[in-house]
């Protein structure tokens, strides 16, 4: 009895433990989200939260669904494999609302030198052109038709 | 006939049920299993211009801010007397192309760089609160609502491929697209890029055209003695780039 009466302190000291760690599962359960662990170290719910942000390119798919003349004339020329939105921009609501949001013709001035202005570090076999001396000026849509630029033999294209 | 009996049962079903209903099922992309998949990406040394239409794809789709980078080009010049000390440029991450540079002898070539994805990712390893992460189809991603921003993870990450957003003070890195691989689509970058220098790669879909291309190519990655598993594959790469 009177070891027990000793040790009344430790009691205490237990009671205080069991109270301090009742708290913090209490508190764990509260603030830790339902779905932390469910594929690792992390909350699991981020995933599907990260796959739902909007997007701001449609995709050369949805393009391609209205556009078929589009894609023939592509699809023989040198420009088959360039994505629709690689020089028309990102058109994702263009694609959602196609009446309301219209895009706006690129510049071909600016837009085929991004990929054709003559740069050294470019691959030598990629068509590059010092745009100066060129065209004289022109613009290259006079030539070219961007989605099959190649010139007919003879010249100008159709 | 509902008795007090009853209702005291199904009391705590019910409670037990709502917390479910309050959590919420994740939404997946229909048809999506992320068991399925596994994420990396071919960037082709021999096909990439320099336009920059990668970098600025990357910045409209994700909201990358101004002078920050998720994916940029880099521009290499190596003279052939100094093997291992390239000179490297990239102009604004490449985002308004670059200069055309004069013929100093040597080689020259572009590198897009990106996050690789890596397997054994050095930044989801130090975080300390979870909020980078490695989803199952092999993406590493950040957790914005978790992200303290202690930028632990833009030191650790080798490849220097994160940032700390200035506005929303977390970490912010490439995320492959996640929002548009698990819908289907391809990246911004890839979508965007005109001469296939970009693929998105399934590397567990047997018909990705992935497999076709490993096989018969020499591929490289970046910093491979840091055994980062990386999953960015570089075809044609030199052995200056770091």
């Amino acid at each position: 009895m009177n070891r027990i009466k000793d040790a009344e302190h430790l009691f205490r000291l237990a009671a205080a433990f069991a109270v301090g760690l009742a708290l913090f599962l209490l508190l764990r359960a509260y603030f830790v989200p339902k779905s932390f662990g469910q594929y690792g170290h992390y909350r699991g719910d981020a995933l599907a939260e990260l796959s739902s942000k909007p997007m701001s390119y449609a995709g050369h798919q949805s393009c391609e669904d209205c556009h078929s003349d589009v894609l023939q004339v592509k699809k023989a020329g040198k420009h088959a494999g360039v994505n629709c939105e690689a020089c028309h921009g990102a058109l994702a609501k263009h694609a959602e609302d196609p009446s309301s949001v219209v895009p706006q013709l690129p510049d071909t001035a600016v837009l085929c030198a991004r990929c054709h202005e003559e740069n050294i570090a470019k691959p030598k076999a990629f068509p590059q052109v010092v745009s100066a001396q060129h065209s004289g000026g022109a613009v290259c849509k006079t030539c070219h038709q961007p989605h099959s630029p190649l010139l007919q033999p003879g010249g100008k294209q159709s | 006939m509902i008795t007090r009996r009853r209702l005291l049962m199904l009391l705590p079903a019910a409670a037990f049920a709502w917390e479910y209903v309050l959590a919420g099922t994740p939404e997946l992309a229909p048809g999506y299993n992320r068991n399925e998949h596994w994420w990396g990406m071919l960037l082709d040394i021999s096909k990439c211009i320099g336009c920059g239409n990668c970098v600025r794809a990357c910045a409209t789709e994700n909201n990358v801010p101004e002078g920050y980078f998720r994916t940029w080009v880099e521009r290499y010049h190596v003279a052939d007397w100094h093997q291992e000390t390239p000179e490297v440029d990239s102009p604004n991450g490449g985002k308004n192309g670059f200069p055309p540079g004069t013929d100093v002898g040597g080689k020259n070539f572009f590198v897009p760089k990106m996050c690789n994805h890596c397997v054994d990712s050095p930044c989801t390893q130090v975080c300390p609160v979870g909020a980078t992460l490695h989803t199952p189809d092999g993406v590493v991603l950040v957790d914005e609502k978790y992200c303290l921003g202690c930028r632990y993870c833009i030191q650790a990450c080798p490849y220097g491929c994160r940032f700390l957003n200035p506005t929303k003070r977390t970490a912010e890195k490439c995320s492959l697209c996640y929002h548009r691989i698990t819908k289907g689509l391809t990246t911004a970058c890839c979508e965007s890029c005109p001469t296939g220098a970009r693929q998105l790669a399934d590397l567990k879909n047997p018909s990705d055209p992935i497999h076709e291309f490993l096989r018969t190519h020499s591929v490289q990655v970046l910093k491979p003695h840091l055994a980062t598993g990386a999953k960015a594959f570089y075809y044609d790469l030199d052995g200056s780039v770091r």
